[in-house]
């Protein structure tokens, strides 16, 4: 029989090679039913990686893709080292979105320095605020924050909606309901003219590398890693548990308030309720793929992102339906979660006991 | 004021109340089924698409309507099979592996859904299962209009839950299923197989999330629609904790929801002018947060839900 026996510590090229198999298993087991298909299967995943890198434009579609990913990934990665399991961050996008128009759409008119300060934090605080609601009902009456803040995902979409027909909605639009522009003073400027990649990218990467020193180097960080490694054991010591888990609350809900804000500020400039395709979820995988490690989510995004605009411009040049990106990520995070346990076990082949 | 209550009285609308619990039915089911073997099972939203998609392909290829809900119930226990295999043997977290699960069973379902009618605008339809004819309490007033309007379908999700009360309570096998969601370790000194007991748990729990789905396309509708499963998965996820890991109360459970669901539909045909639908729409959802945060601290969980075993460890 098969068991397994903890690494006391796992080398690093240990952790890359998995990484890497991990990938091309997933490649692998995708390419099985796009063979049942009978697509050229060699030529789909070359026209892919030409799709998701093949050239500048190709590269900066992806990293545009890639920022919101970064934020979300962010987010499920800090709630789930502290074992919050916060299903929640696609209503939690809707939230900073929201805000992100309210703030930003007219209401206030102030120069950009004020402004995109402004709807920034208004959409973090508006995501935090949606996440510690069901913080508050865990640590209350001991509601499951899982089922909880899935469900309120659909709340806040009908929300959006309601929204975008009533108060929100802008008169001159035509068509789909879609809420009025954010003022130029409340957009996250381009960063290459021309590209729609921008200035989210940058504030994603750095809220990354804060988030990074933040777990890793302050006390407070030190106390989030403790309580979700066990909560009892840090109770018994003293920490204080409950702030703790407000405080991965606010920040993962912030994170993915950040992401709708920056996907309204930084990319579509007004809001629709079809603006996230599951960038909550995926932001579930993303953090998975990273590890639940900071760094590792910016990458885990980049590849992600680049496996959804590979699909797309591969879909369209051989006619294969783009619900293979879906199956490339499911796969990944498939491969990646068994991928893990060889760096965090050594298997053991060992001749069953005698009864 | 009066039209509201009016509607209580409608037959058309316990026949709708019905028609929408049973996929629920079938969810909660299959979601306790795995919770009480100490499995969390977020697999059910894209199980639910994979037996939807399944079992109508499997009927417009030509088998009969059993036929396909036998091919529906198939794939929702390959479906476990993956997410047992991870989480029982290998120990995964059960919540990253059930969003896998889910993630995978979609987009599978789509793509072949998309390879099978790849420039097809409406979905092709097939012959659903058709309304009941019961006899003599059909032809009771008041009732029988209800009775009339379900499919033998219905009626098997009816008769899961009976099946699954007895099992569950009384016989070896359901002390054996209980036993290994609350305390491995007994069941293991018991000589009897944690692995095997929580592997066939989850596939049997998964095959009966995927009726769910099979129910909105071989019965309530008579096609495959993408998003047509839409939350009803994590609706089970719910339900489950509400119907403190019972098959009775999940009955129940699932009975109050498709009665919600039929009451706001109607409603909106009334106040629709005034409030908007979307808050209409709201309501189950909100129903079910504010039933988990109610019966929370009453909850009682399975002791051993979530918590990998390890042959001899501990």
């Amino acid at each position: 029989m098969i068991r397994f026996v903890p690494r006391e510590r796992t080398p690093v090229w240990l952790t890359i090679a998995v990484s890497i198999g991990s990938g091309l298993a997933a490649l692998l087991l995708t390419a099985i039913p796009l063979a049942l298909t009978g697509a050229p299967v060699f030529t789909a995943f070359v026209l892919m990686a030409q799709g998701a890198a093949g050239d500048g434009f190709a590269l900066a579609e992806t990293l545009t893709r890639a920022t919101p990913l970064i934020f979300t990934g962010l987010a499920a990665a800090v709630a789930f080292r502290a074992k919050l399991w916060n299903i929640g961050a696609e209503g939690q996008l809707y939230a900073g979105a929201l805000a992100t128009v309210a703030l930003g759409a007219g209401l206030i008119e102030a120069p950009p320095y004020v402004l995109v300060p402004l709807v920034l934090i208004g959409a973090a605080a508006a995501g935090a605020a949606l996440l510690l609601v069901p913080v508050l009902f865990k640590a209350r009456f001991g509601a499951d924050e899982v089922v909880v803040t899935l469900l309120m995902n659909f709340i806040v979409l009908l929300f959006v909606q309601m929204m975008l027909e009533g108060p929100m909605k802008d008169e001159m639009a035509l068509g789909w309901p879609q809420s009025a522009p954010v003022l130029d003073e409340a957009t996250l400027p381009k960063l290459v003219t021309g590209l729609r990649l921008h200035w989210g990218l940058v504030l994603a990467v750095v809220a990354a590398v804060l988030l990074h020193v933040f777990i890793s180097r302050t006390v407070w960080g030190f106390r989030i890693r403790a309580v979700g490694e066990n909560a009892r054991a840090a109770r018994y010591a003293g920490l204080p548990v409950g702030k703790a888990m407000a405080l991965v609350g606010i920040l993962s809900g912030g994170l993915a308030g950040l992401a709708g804000a920056s996907e309204v500020a930084g990319l579509k400039g007004y809001l629709t309720a079809d603006l996230s395709p599951g960038f909550g979820y995926a932001g579930i995988v993303v953090a998975t793929l990273a590890n639940l490690s900071p760094l590792g989510v910016v990458p885990a995004a980049i590849f992600v992102a680049g496996v959804f605009v590979g699909a797309d411009s591969m879909s369209r040049a051989i006619g294969i339906s783009n619900y293979l990106a879906d199956l490339v990520v499911a796969f990944a995070l498939l491969s990646v979660l068994v991928g893990g346990l060889l760096t965090r076990f050594r298997i053991v082949f060992v001749r069953r006991e005698p009864a | 004021m009066l039209e509201a209550l009016d509607i209580l009285l409608q037959a058309n609308f316990w026949a709708a109340t019905i028609r929408i619990a049973t996929p629920l039915i079938f969810g909660v089911l299959g979601a306790l089924l795995c919770e009480r073997a100490g499995v969390l099972n977020l697999g059910i939203e894209g199980i639910f698409v994979a037996g939807a998609m399944s079992g109508w392909l499997a009927v417009y290829l030509g088998l009969p309507l059993w036929g396909g809900v036998l091919v529906a119930a198939a794939t929702g226990a390959a479906f476990g099979f993956l997410h047992a295999l991870l989480t029982v043997p290998l120990g995964l977290s059960q919540h990253v592996t059930g969003i896998g699960v889910t993630l995978l069973a979609t987009s599978v379902s789509y793509f072949g859904y998309r390879v099978a009618f790849p420039n097809v605008a409406t979905p092709p339809r097939i012959e659903p299962f058709p309304p009941l004819d019961v006899p003599f309490f059909g032809d009771l007033p008041f009732i029988g209009p209800i009775l009339d309007q379900q499919s033998a379908f219905t009626v098997l999700a009816f008769i899961c839950v009976g099946v699954l009360a007895v099992v569950l309570a009384r016989t070896p096998l359901g002390l054996a299923l209980r036993a290994v969601g609350d305390n491995p370790e007994a069941v293991e000194a018991q000589g009897l197989s944690v692995v095997a007991l929580r592997m066939g748990a989850v596939m049997a729990g998964s095959a009966l999330m995927a009726l769910g789905g099979a129910f909105l396309t071989l019965s309530a509708f008579n096609a495959f629609y993408f998003g047509m499963i839409n939350g009803r998965g994590w609706v089970c996820i719910a339900l489950t904790v509400f119907a403190s890991w019972r098959p009775g109360k999940a009955l129940l459970g699932a009975l109050l929801f498709g009665a919600l669901d039929a009451y706001q539909l109607r409603i909106q045909t009334i106040a629709g002018g005034v409030v908007p639908s979307q808050i209409f729409l709201m309501l189950p959802y909100i129903f079910s947060i504010a039933a988990l945060v109610l019966v929370a601290r009453r909850a009682d969980y399975p002791r051993a839900l979530m918590k990998p075993y390890f042959k001899g460890q501990r």
